[in-house]
């Protein structure tokens, strides 16, 4: 009896397809099936007037009919169904409104007709569903192989709409039948979620969860290829599986391209996430990857230090170390944003000097690869009993920094130079504010120490991070602040509300000034030290994010989500510029490589993933780790990527191989599709053990030294 | 339905749900319990599922009742209280009721609020560094072995290695000196650090040779003092020779000429030095170390020089080693070393000797002992801790103070029982009210028992500490010159007011000859002490003190050998009147201070806590 219903919303979901351009295939499809959908309205006015349901299917039809001014049928259907005439309009709307639900509240174009009639659908006979899936099911298994692996993702998301209909709709054992019966086909990387669905069999346990509504609301990404598309809908619509078909239109969206349908090992490396794959355009979009412009920076200082280092006997630095610089400064990178596009905050004559210092070691710095690795120096947190949550070092690594389990923040100083504060106001007047060495004068001697507590937050600190000046520290809580301490007096000077869920993690921006904070409510949020509200929410993400990082040029985000996506966020605009899927779990650690071409992501699911910003395409998967990866970092001039893992271990990996390995082949930037090669061991570099201690940290030095940090887990 | 759920998760069935209604007052029907089953169990899981956020984002693999709440109260539920311990907690069940029940046991909150051994808490949490991996080439080898980047010594360095061995296992003491230096302060060294410990490891070849093990020993400070040098796991095997010197009879001690004592004593202190700059490199050390100095105390078959090492072993580990070890153990031991002093034949003269360099160590371990648990109690007890700044550990000498501020002794004679009766009277008076509750003076009785008045001489004057020679005559113009002395006398004195003033009444009770109290002001007394003292031991039987030269340039030797004859007196004397008053005091003191039990075996969280020397400090 419900064949009308089918037939209504095939010829209403048709328009929707225009866009796929399979328009032609369908309206012989719509007029063939019509002889069949009369006949059926005929066997289903006798039940019509009984039950409330069956009366607002008709109420429906006759709307619809009436909308498209079929005046006669109209009257008959009426008449034949006993309804009062003026019934007609304040009913549908009401019946519409109970029945939408969640279900079909997209659908604006024609919304009480496509509504009800959803509504009604989805109503049909629970049990058919696993015939309708059972049917479609066997029918991928026949198709060629080519389009089995692209059509083969059509079953998780049906499967997980169908169940959640189910439950919907209150057909709790046929639910759970449902579930049994084909949950075992689900790709393993869904495990996760299908925990979470198998918990959930009443309609009001959806109420609640959030990360559903979001699956229900938000369209669930395919890409499939032209030709294993018209397979597919040929099918669906020879067999009327107007069910499965009602669920393609509304909760996909497929991104139909033309060429070679993907291998399955293609498909899987890019699927995985929450809501399916990122659509194609939404990587369209241009991003200025390239570095900002360095300053000039006068270089008698400079000259200073040189002629010092020329007593001792070292002339020949000086030149090439001139030429690499200016060459540097002058040339400015195409793909580079204008070096005003975010305001950036001055150059202070301190940050000059550091500037200096920086270039000073880089000229020391030791050129990795794959011949030359790094030496590791393991700080080890000991009697780290409330729990170690997060570490930072500072650029220059002279200090680090560990966020606590207990809400305290602590700061060590790494090298002999003791942690000192700021004389008290009193004190300050009194000393000579003309004097050279002021700024060692307003330094109190009497609070040097090795390491600074500071107390604030109210609950475990999981996000830390120093400014580049060294003069601040951020940290942001489980208590839903971050909070910005000085490093000159260790007290808190502000504490940034608007998350008011906990914040899993904060970055400071590269220049300063600027910093970024993402966390349990899904949304991140750009704010600048001077400004007590965000200046960008970037929202987007279906689930918590879970860490966030500056490009290295400052005008891009990046946040890692437990949706299992990363998306890129342009500062400037707020727009999300890139969203990278293929992490089959949360993504723990991001780190951009130092020319800002390209990202590398870790995960709980082991895997780190390798992506060029540029292009929005996935550049290499590296496999090893054996636990969730908490930390990622490039090494200085990017020849080396290291991973820290929860498995205790520290990972170097070849990355200028892999990503010279696929730059090779050049068709992968036309149709986004990559070949991953399956090299990861020759790739991996070197695996380095700690003892019984989880890897939560990793830094670079400005001489290549790498820099492990965690806590002692006895 | 039910099975395949039960097999995925843990189910809240609803006889539960209902009994738990039942509980409340509530009376449920099947239907209702049964939705509310499935509800409770879809919460359960749901809270769980968010619980493991908060477990991730912590950087854990173990979910905790923290998370758990932490997910509770975010969904705005209210938190569990009572399950937050890190221990995990037993779950019982009874049988016949098919009851199960989570062990909860009960918490004696007055205890608790009266208890002195508040436990430390945990150390402060630091940030260690140590070069893991050398130019991406690390040690994978199992501990001990020498790392492959090591392997390759470079000529320079093999030519260093050969002449700092030289220098230090030659002839030339000046050069030696300045190789011990440049080990020491040498950064570039660290290759070479298995090479050196290998021939530090090798005291066991030259055991004959006490000069020899004296500079390995020299070496092993140098190496150890050396900042730039990670030690690691060498540290075990430094400790062990160092072990060595100090436990082993070594061959060069069977000529008593050598001087092997001093070996022992600078061994010890190096053991001390190793440990605390060093110890937490190789966890449990302290523990090793203990346990095998106590079994080479407890051994009887072992020489007395052995045993010597073992006290000042301990000693030098500082005097908590001593009061879980070496006070537990020394009513046994006594027995074994009275015989040893109390045998006059010639024959043994040599093995008293030796005896009387272990009752000497002994004095001066169980001495500090007192002092610094009578100064940690009267710090925590009267929180006056502002005016002793300065490490407990070794800076005892210095801060056990000086002489005018010791309280008057009892007469000898009456020596223990003026204490046992002085303890049963004034401790009813205040000043044992005022100090918190603590096994002091039972332990000071019980040694009191074993030494008699050269502990009693030693603890309230303490003269020999901090000066240079503990003869009679500087002790004397010590105490005069005292009480003019800086304001840090009166803060000793307050530090051991009772005992001052308990140990006054005694004479008087005890009808003693000297029947005028010292006078509040302590400065007489240490006068007419350090007088009695003089005066009592030239009367004792005992004429032939050992009169081995105070050589010891150390502190431990030193002030023992000062002491060692005078100590010998009241134990000899007074030895056989002992047990019956020993057993009195704890007895006297068991009903006033009820704590001391609970102190006795102090700290409840280590579970066995008879073997005492598993506690870690």
């Amino acid at each position: 009896d419900t064949s009308l219903a089918k037939q209504k919303t095939d010829i209403k979901t048709e328009p929707s397809t225009d866009g796929f351009g399979n328009n032609n295939a369908n309206d012989g499809r719509v007029l063939s099936a019509s002889p069949g959908s009369g006949s059926s309205t005929g066997s289903n006015k006798q039940t019509a007037a009984v039950t409330p349901e069956d009366q607002q299917t008709l109420l429906a039809v006759l709307q619809f009919l009436k909308k498209n001014k079929l005046i006669e049928s109209v009257e008959i259907l009426r008449r034949e169904a006993g309804l009062p005439e003026n019934s007609l309009d304040p009913k549908a709307t009401e019946s519409a409104g109970a029945g939408s639900g969640g279900a079909a509240a997209v659908a604006e174009d024609q919304p009480d007709v496509r509504v009800v009639l959803s509504a009604y659908s989805q109503q049909g006979d629970p049990t058919l569903y696993e015939v309708y899936y059972s049917d479609l099911k066997k029918f991928i298994e026949t198709v060629l192989d080519c389009h089995r692996a692209e059509l083969s993702q059509v079953f998780y998301p049906l499967f997980v709409h169908m169940y959640l209909e189910l439950v919907y709709n209150n057909h709790e054992s046929e639910a759970k039948a449902f579930f049994e019966k084909f949950s075992g086909d689900q790709e393993c990387y869904y495990e996760e979620d299908l925990r979470v669905l198998s918990g959930l069999t009443k309609k009001e346990h959806m109420r609640g969860n959030e990360t559903l509504l979001d699956f229900r609301t938000s369209k669930f990404v395919l890409r499939i290829s032209r030709d294993s598309y018209q397979l597919l809908k040929r099918h669906l619509q020879e067999r009327q599986n107007n069910q499965i078909w009602n669920i393609i239109q509304e909760h996909l969206y497929i991104d139909i391209f033309d060429g070679m349908p993907r291998s399955k090992s293609q498909i899987d490396a890019m699927s995985g996430s929450l809501a399916g794959e990122a659509k194609r355009e939404a990587n369209k979009t241009k991003v200025y990857y390239g570095l900002l412009k360095e300053p000039e920076i006068e270089l008698p200082l400079d000259d200073e230090d040189e002629e010092a280092e020329n007593e001792e006997g070292k002339p020949k630095k000086k030149k090439p170390k001139k030429d690499s610089m200016g060459s540097k400064s002058k040339k400015q990178d195409p793909n580079a944003p204008s070096q005003n596009r975010i305001p950036l905050p001055e150059l202070k004559d301190s940050d000059k000097l550091d500037k200096i210092m920086y270039m000073k070691e880089a000229t020391k710095r030791i050129r990795l690869g794959s011949d030359n690795l790094p030496s590791v120096c393991f700080y080890t947190f000991l009697n780290a009993y409330q729990g170690l949550t997060a570490v930072d070092f500072t650029d220059d690594s002279s200090l680090i920094a560990g966020g606590f389990a207990d809400s305290t923040v602590r700061v060590w100083s790494v090298t002999p130079k003791k942690l000192r504060k700021v004389k008290s106001a009193a004190d300050l007047n009194l000393i000579d504010k003309e004097s050279d060495d002021v700024l060692e004068r307003i330094m109190d001697e009497k609070t040097a120490s090795e390491s600074k507590i500071m107390y604030g937050h109210s609950g475990p600190v999981y996000g830390i991070s120093f400014s580049p000046d060294r003069n601040y520290l951020l940290s942001s809580s489980e208590d839903g602040t971050v909070r910005l301490w000085s490093l000159l007096t260790f007290t808190c000077l502000v504490a940034y509300k608007g998350h008011n869920y906990p914040v899993w993690d904060t970055q400071f921006s590269p220049y300063g000034y600027y910093f970024v904070s993402g966390g349990h409510d899904r949304v991140a949020r750009l704010w600048a030290t001077d400004h007590y509200q965000p200046l960008r929410i970037f929202s987007g993400h279906l689930a918590d994010i879970t860490c966030t990082r500056f490009h290295p040029n400052s005008n891009y985000v990046a946040t890692g989500s437990s949706d299992r996506t990363i998306r890129v966020w342009d500062v400037l605009s707020g727009n999300c510029v890139r969203i990278f899927t293929g992490h089959k779990g949360p993504i723990h650690s991001l780190a951009f490589s130092p020319n800002g071409k390209f990202l590398a992501s870790g995960a709980t699911d082991g895997r780190v993933l390798l992506w060029d910003i540029g292009h929005g395409l996935m550049m290499g998967e590296l496999k090893g780790h054996t636990d969730t990866i908490y930390s990622l970092r490039f090494s200085r001039d990017g020849e080396i990527l290291a991973s820290g893992s929860m498995d205790n271990t520290v990972r170097l990996w070849d990355v200028m191989k892999a990503f010279d390995d696929l730059e090779t082949d050049d068709f992968t930037a036309a149709t986004g599709h990559i070949h991953l090669q399956d090299n990861s061991q020759e790739l991996l570099l070197g695996t380095y053990t700690t003892k019984s201690t989880p890897v939560i940290h990793l830094h670079f030095t400005r001489r290549n030294l790498l820099l492990a940090a965690g806590a002692f887990n006895p | 339905m039910a099975d395949r759920e039960e097999r995925r998760f843990a189910e809240v069935s609803r006889e539960s749900v209902r009994l738990m209604a039942e509980g409340a007052g509530v009376e449920l029907g099947d239907d209702v319990a049964a939705l509310l089953a499935e509800d409770v169990c879809y919460r359960l899981r749901e809270a769980t599922q968010s619980s493991s956020q908060f477990m991730r984002h912590a950087k854990r693999r173990k979910l905790t009742v923290e998370d758990f709440n932490r997910a509770l109260r975010w969904s705005n539920v209210e938190a569990i209280c009572g399950y937050g311990a890190q221990d995990a907690l037993p779950f019982r069940s009874v049988k016949e009721g098919e009851l199960f029940f989570v062990e909860d046991r009960d918490v004696n909150l007055v205890e608790l609020a009266l208890a002195t051994n508040i436990p430390k808490g945990c150390a402060e949490t630091m940030v260690r560094v140590n070069v893991s991996y050398l130019d991406g080439k690390g040690n994978l080898e199992p501990q001990g072995t020498v790392p492959t980047a090591v392997q390759s010594l470079s000529d320079d360095l093999l030519k260093y290695y050969q002449q700092i061995t030289r220098a230090i296992l030659g002839e030339d003491p000046h050069l030696m000196k300045v190789a011990l230096l440049d080990l020491q302060s040498n950064s570039k060294i660290a290759a070479l650090l298995p090479y050196f410990v290998y021939v530090i490891s090798g005291v066991k070849s030259v055991s004959h040779d006490l000069e020899q093990l004296n500079r390995l020993m020299h070496m092993v400070k140098s190496l150890v003092q050396n900042p730039y040098l990670y030690l690691g796991s060498y540290v075990r095997s430094l400790v062990s020779s160092v072990m060595y010197c100090i436990l082993e009879p070594l061959a060069a001690s069977i000529n008593p000429l050598n001087d092997h004592w001093t070996l022992r004593d600078y061994a010890a202190l190096l053991l001390s030095h190793i440990f605390w700059t060093h110890g937490d490199l190789v966890s449990g050390l302290y523990h090793q170390i203990v346990l095998s100095l106590q079994k080479v105390l407890s051994d009887p078959v072992r020489p007395l020089c052995s045993h010597y090492g073992a006290v000042v072993g301990l000693h030098a580990l500082g005097w908590k080693a001593v009061e879980r070890v070496l006070f537990p153990h020394l009513p046994a031991y006594w027995a074994n070393l009275q015989a040893v002093l109390d045998d006059y034949s010639v024959s043994n003269a040599q093995v008293k000797a030796d005896g009387h360099k272990v009752y000497g160590a002994i004095l001066v371990a169980v001495e500090r002992l007192l002092k610094m648990k009578a100064l940690s109690l009267s710090q925590s007890a009267e929180g006056h801790s502002g005016a002793h700044p300065g490490s407990v550990v070794g800076a005892a000498s210095y801060r056990v103070n000086s002489p005018g501020l010791s309280p008057p002794p009892e007469p000898l004679s009456e020596a223990a029982l003026g204490i046992a009766s002085h303890l049963q009277v004034g401790g009813a008076g205040c000043h044992w009210e005022e100090w918190t509750p603590v096994p002091l003076p039972a332990m000071y009785c019980e040694l009191y028992s074993f030494f008699g008045d050269s502990l009693a001489v030693r603890f309230s004057t303490g003269p020999g500490f901090g000066t240079h020679s503990p003869c009679t005559p500087s002790q004397l113009s010590n105490s005069r010159k005292e009480p003019p002395g800086p304001a840090s006398n009166l803060d000793t004195t307050r530090k051991m007011p009772q005992l001052t003033a308990n140990l006054n009444i005694s004479p008087r009770q005890d009808g003693s000859p000297r029947t005028d109290p010292p006078p509040p002001t302590t400065r007489g007394a240490p006068i007419y002490l350090s007088g009695l003292s003089r005066e009592v031991f030239p009367k004792a039987r005992f004429t032939s003190p050992q009169t081995t030269p105070p050589a010891f340039s150390f502190l431990i030797g030193g002030r023992q050998m000062g002491q060692r004859c005078q100590g010998r007196r009241p134990f000899q004397t007074m030895f056989a009147t002992t047990p019956p008053v020993s057993a009195v005091p704890p007895r006297t003191y068991a009903h006033k201070l009820p704590v001391i039990g609970r102190v006795g075996k102090p700290v409840r969280r280590w579970t066995c806590s008879h073997y005492s020397l598993h506690l870690p400090l």
